[in-house]
């Protein structure tokens, strides 16, 4: 079950925001998308997830034009987590978890024993059960995190969609959110992550996706687009790229390309 | 608490102000005269009934709309008053108090409610075109303003002293002397809009986590605001039509049961109503056992009764934000 963008162009307001991006993103695999400061990652983000309507070109889910396909089924195949993790009511975890359960509900029906089971396994699987009773004011930032991201996988999307997941999180829990990833990624999720960090994108990732204003500079595995020359035109950074102990190569930043 | 407990202590506590609400005002009426051929019941038959029926569904009606305005906006001091539907109405009684010289309870509810149901398509019509909150606060404001800008407008161009006395004594609100002539022309559209209000519920929910997960949820945001709009327009708009202007009620409702639904807004709906009922049964039978010849005004009651409440709120707030 692939997603696909082509020839794609998105406007906010007046302003083209991307323009002639094409991609595809396979399951199983975990791909980020990076890119300087408003080159438009949330904008393809939201696009892909079928929040904002295309100019120009499709976004496609196994062939399928996003556009045309009813809400509700839309979100039992894509989940997605916003940027912004404003709560805006102090709401009891397992409440909020199950929010992820409504595009499963028919209308005015209680939870059923699905729900249940799939809300339990969302809280087992981000390690938060023993705050489901907990109110969301009480959560630190990374708890928090993590009771968010089971609210999406308590939907059980084929596809999961994150907006800078890792924005305000301390290390540790950096990298406990980006194995988690990895390992819904190996269970057969098609997982399609922002990131700003390109150190983690190359430990993380799979594959990668290079914007900038607007436009794709680099698609395809991290190995291949986290170098010298796309991050060069890119960013406008020169890296050094230094092999981690499994013989990751990471790019790690050491300046400004001199014009 | 546990939530068919609270259902059935609220629905309780609605029974008995209703019940109480027949037997209390200036003629204490026992329920030992009740279906009797004692004139007391006649009270009851003739002025009560009515009054109290038009109580219970104003009161579910406003305290339902309150929370689901504070729901949709996450908001919780959002109340009936900011999509601007009370304003319109009541302009449109005063129009036809002041234009048509009308005191018939239909032409005026027919006044009324055309104003509101004006104000309600011009609303849906400028929210539509951007599906954003703010836009529908703005649409809703500007609408209130241009009702009362409007109103006193009117009320300075009133032909006689009459007919301003009219006015200010129906803007400010009250149940009094409403007969069954007015509860038929208001409850259906009560009933019809608090039925499009609790279709918002799960809408609401979804809120909770913002605009783009809701509608990543497969919420559809546009009907859900089409739903508010026209729910609050019938039952709001049917309820100033009626009474006049009665504040405050959606507002505090939704804040007095939160502690015990919990903050999912879909859990306030209905408690909300049931609360609101509540609410007014019991402020309309206590304006009735004041001391005086006449009745304080339910509007100025509830105004008296909400303004304390809303300082505390503030001050309330300043210590956590989202209760």
């Amino acid at each position: 079950m692939e997603l696909s963008v082509s020839d794609l162009a998105v406007s906010l307001g007046n302003r083209q925001v991307l323009r002639g991006v094409a991609a595809a993103f396979r399951p199983g695999r975990v791909t980020a998308i990076l890119g300087p400061n408003g080159s438009g990652k949330s904008t393809l983000v939201r696009t892909l997830a079928g929040l904002l309507d295309a100019d120009a070109g499709h976004v496609r889910i196994d062939g399928r034009h996003i556009a045309r396909i009813e809400p509700r089924e839309r979100a039992r195949l894509i989940g997605y987590l916003p940027q912004d993790a404003t709560v805006h009511w102090n709401v009891r975890v397992r409440d909020l978890v199950a929010l992820g359960r409504l595009p499963h509900r028919s209308p005015f029906a209680g939870e059923s024993e699905a729900d249940a089971m799939a809300i339990g396994a969302a809280l087992a699987a981000t390690d938060t059960f023993p705050l489901a009773a907990r109110a969301t004011d009480a959560l630190s930032g990374g708890e928090r995190a993590r009771v968010l991201l089971a609210r999406v996988l308590a939907g059980e999307p084929r596809w999961l969609l994150a907006d800078e997941p890792l924005a305000s999180l301390d290390p540790v829990h950096q990298l406990a959110l980006l194995d988690q990833l990895r390992a819904l990624a190996a269970s057969g999720m098609g997982v399609v992550i922002v990131l700003h960090d390109l150190i983690q994108a190359a430990r993380a990732a799979d594959d990668v996706l290079l914007l900038k204003a607007g436009e794709v500079v680099a698609f395809g595995p991290a190995a291949e687009a986290l170098t010298h020359q796309p991050l060069r035109e890119a960013f406008g950074v020169e890296v050094m790229i230094v092999p981690d102990e499994q013989g990751r190569l990471l790019p790690v930043p050491i300046g400004r390309t001199k014009a | 608490m546990n939530r068919p407990l609270l259902l059935i202590l609220l629905s309780l506590l609605v029974a008995l102000l209703f019940a109480g609400s027949l037997m209390a005002g200036k003629v204490w009426v026992p329920p030992t005269v009740w279906f009797s051929s004692d004139p007391r019941w006649w009270i009851i038959a003739e002025l009560r009934l009515p009054r109290a029926l038009l109580g219970l569904a104003i009161g579910g009606g406003l305290g339902l709309t309150g929370a689901v305005l504070q729901g949709y906006l996450r908001n919780p001091l959002a109340d009936p008053a900011v999509v601007g539907v009370s304003s319109s109405a009541a302009l449109g009684a005063v129009a036809a108090i002041v234009v048509f010289a009308a005191s018939a309870p239909l032409t005026i509810f027919a006044a009324a409610m055309l104003a509101a149901c004006g104000s309600m398509l011009l609303l849906a019509g400028l929210a539509w075109r951007a599906d954003s909150q703010a836009a529908f606060i703005l649409a809703g404001t500007v609408l209130a303003s241009l009702g009362g800008a409007l109103t006193a407008f009117l009320i300075s161009i009133a032909p006689n002293p009459f007919a301003t006395a009219e006015i200010i004594d129906w803007i400010m609100g009250a149940l009094t002397d409403r007969s069954f002539a007015e509860a038929r022309l208001a409850l259906p559209f009560i009933a019809a809009g608090s039925a499009l209000l609790l279709l918002t519920g799960r809408a609401l929910d979804a809120l909770t986590l913002g605009e783009d997960a809701a509608r990543s949820l497969g919420v559809r945001l546009r009907r859900t605001q089409l739903l508010i709009v026209l729910g609050a327009g019938l039952a709001v708009g049917a309820s100033v039509a009626v009474t006049g202007v009665v504040g405050f009620v959606g507002l505090i409702v939704p804040h007095l049961l939160r502690p015990l639904t919990g903050a999912r807004p879909s859990a306030l709906l209905i408690p909300g109503a049931l609360g609101g009922a509540a609410l007014v049964l019991a402020a309309d039978s206590l304006v009735r056992l004041a001391p005086g010849a006449s009745e304080i005004r339910l509007g100025v009651a509830m105004a008296v009764l909400g303004t304390p409440f809303f300082f505390l709120l503030l001050l309330k707030m300043r210590r956590s934000p989202w209760n």
